[in-house]
């Protein structure tokens, strides 16, 4: 310890100041969970400040009972399971024989692909290319036509690339096809980068609402987001048409909102020690290079 | 003789002949090729309708062409200018102010002497990354709401008058960075720390030989160590000048806020699918993505010139 004063100083206040900067964080989360959690008197008085006053389950009995909620949250987990199967797949398919260096016309598709990063079609033609398709309304348009990350490609394709050569000359030499290579060899070997691109792909498909609203129309096959999405605008327009002061009354109306909220960070927070573990050294896989 | 006329003939294999013994290969690789070719370079083909006079029943092939007139538009559209200042104006504040946080965050982080601490620090930053933009635009509003909203009430309890942030155009972007701030900067500090613990720790070592404090060593040896890192990110940011976040604005704005809240992408949302004038948004959304990929392409290019490295 031959630290000066100074710099112990600076220590002790540094210190400090990111406890500042983790609760700040985080204090967002502690207030929307205590609201939900509070009886509606407190939360009209505006009197929650960290903890619930008042603790009672209310808002969650009158969001289980509500209509629609479960068949969303089902369509949610439908998304993210069969969602990130199929990016997961594709992904593996698609990194694997690209990540080969002897492979005709590799440079060019991986420019292509890489491309595409940096110039995208847009939301429009997007849209009238699914809805052309017929695949507006559709579970399947969801699931593949936002399968593959190309963020995610370069990961994995970068993390095959370091596995030494060797594996795969031994494994031919005993007569491995290159089907079998790659699944008995490469995948197994990568299971730290797959669960990394895989925890990605979960997220992103737990939390995406802005596809899902456009293209599905149907109420069965809308995800918790776009339900919330209602809700929160709702919200804002109940602000809008309500004079100052007056909106007191509907403030249950809210703890309501704060609680669904709460339902759809869940999962995220239940992933989130893993996808901890694993997210630091996956962004380090491969500097995003094309 | 024999083997060395072996060795000459499979070095000249012919083309057909590796495609052949890679067949696997090529057959695993297409699904993943279908879906770029279905799902992002057929729209690219779409893209026609910017020069067409778009009608969804005649279909692309039938619908007139008509030369730059949506282009025209667009540009004669007295929307044009604010949705362009709008774009150009919130990317450069985050470029000013949400593009140091994670620099200054993992500069502070090197200085936590107790890995436990450290990487509780991490673990409480990170999280908001993973919240959906949905539920972060909830809380803002409710956080915001006029008579209810904890901001509200901290201002009445202080005196301050109540005010409706959202519906006030000169907040908007006051509170779209901010939260910004609050759910990007401990997850883009990530890839500082990275950088930082891949300086040399002899650098360290020779600098307090000579006397050099912790000001001086992060002056002199950590800020030059994390120079080029910052300098690709920033790159990167400014490729993506015109790519504001769509997703959250148009959970936040509201008509009274268009003014500064619309931004290009938004403004092409709704005319092409609220409106379904697909013409002129495809034309607004092809003039967004060509100039954005100028942009990522002279950055990157100047990368390479200034700092030896870019993004490909």
């Amino acid at each position: 310890m031959n630290r000066t004063k100074g710099e112990r100083i600076f220590g002790a206040f540094n210190g400090i100041f990111l406890f500042f900067i983790a609760a700040v964080t985080l204090y967002p989360f502690i207030y929307i969970i205590a609201v939900s959690l509070s009886s509606s008197k407190y939360v009209n008085m505006g009197d929650i400040w960290l903890l619930p006053r008042g603790f009672n389950l209310s808002a969650y009995h009158q969001i289980i009972r509500k209509e629609g909620i479960w068949t969303a949250f089902f369509n949610s987990f439908y998304y993210m399971i069969f969602g990130t199967a199929v990016s997961l797949a594709l992904t593996i398919l698609g990194a694997y024989p690209l990540s080969r260096v002897r492979l005709k016309g590799r440079r060019i598709i991986n420019v292509l692909v890489v491309f595409t990063m940096w110039f995208s079609a847009g939301m429009v033609p997007a849209y009238l290319n699914f809805k052309n398709m017929g695949l507006l309304n559709s579970r399947l348009g969801i699931i593949f036509g936002f399968a593959v990350s190309t963020y995610n490609f370069i990961l994995l394709r970068t993390y095959f690339m370091s596995v030494p050569d060797a594996l795969e000359e031994a494994a031919r030499i005993d007569g491995a096809s290159d089907f079998r290579i790659m699944a008995q060899i490469f995948v197994p070997l990568s299971i730290p980068s797959l669960a990394t691109i895989g925890l990605f792909y979960a997220v992103e498909r737990w939390n995406s609402y802005f596809w899902p609203m456009i293209l599905l129309t149907n109420e069965d096959k809308i995800p918790l987001q776009v339900v919330l999405k209602k809700m929160v605008v709702d919200m804002t327009s109940r602000l809008d048409n309500m004079e100052f002061g007056r909106d007191m009354v509907s403030f249950s109306e809210d703890s309501f909102i704060y609680s669904t909220m709460v339902l759809a960070m869940i999962p995220m927070l239940i992933l989130y020690p893993f996808i901890q573990r694993y997210f630091v050294k996956g962004i380090m896989l491969g500097s995003v290079k094309g | 003789m024999n083997i060395s006329r072996k060795k000459h003939l499979t070095k000249n294999k012919t083309t057909f002949q590796y495609i052949k013994s890679d067949m696997q290969l090529y057959i695993m690789l297409l699904p993943f090729l279908l879906f770029y070719i279905i799902f992002v370079y057929k729209p690219m083909w779409g893209l026609q309708a910017a020069f067409r006079d778009y009608n969804m029943f005649k279909g692309m092939a039938e619908s007139p062409w008509v030369g730059l007139d949506n282009f025209n538009a667009v540009f004669k559209s007295p929307y044009f200018g604010r949705i362009l200042r709008n774009t150009l104006l919130i990317s450069t504040y985050s470029l000013l102010f949400s593009f140091p946080m994670p620099i200054i965050l993992a500069l502070l982080l090197n200085e936590v002497r107790s890995t436990k601490y450290k990487s509780f620090i991490q673990t409480c930053t990170y999280l908001p990354h993973f919240i959906s933009t949905v539920v972060v635009a909830g809380m803002v509003t409710s956080f915001l709401a006029p008579s209810t909203g904890i901001v509200n009430i901290i201002l009445s309890k202080l005196g301050f008058e109540k005010i409706y942030f959202l519906s006030k155009p000169e907040y908007f972007r006051t509170i779209f960075i901010t939260q910004g701030i609050w759910q990007g900067a401990g997850y883009s500090s990530i890839v500082y720390i990275a950088a930082l613990s891949g300086i040399d720790m002899a650098l360290y070592e020779a600098a307090k030989i000579d006397g050099c404090g912790r000001w001086k060593q992060t002056l002199h040896i950590t800020l030059p160590g994390l120079l080029p890192t910052i300098v690709m990110i920033f790159i990167i940011n400014v490729g993506n000048i015109l790519n504001v976040g769509y997703e959250k604005i148009i959970l936040l704005y509201q008509p009274a806020t268009y003014e500064t809240a619309d931004v290009i992408s938004t403004y092409v949302y709704r005319m092409g699918i609220e409106n379904a004038d697909y013409g002129i948004s495809t034309a607004i959304g092809l003039f967004n993505s060509v100039v954005g990929f100028i942009f990522v392409f002279t950055a990157n290019t100047l990368s390479n010139k200034i700092n030896g490295m870019g993004l490909w």
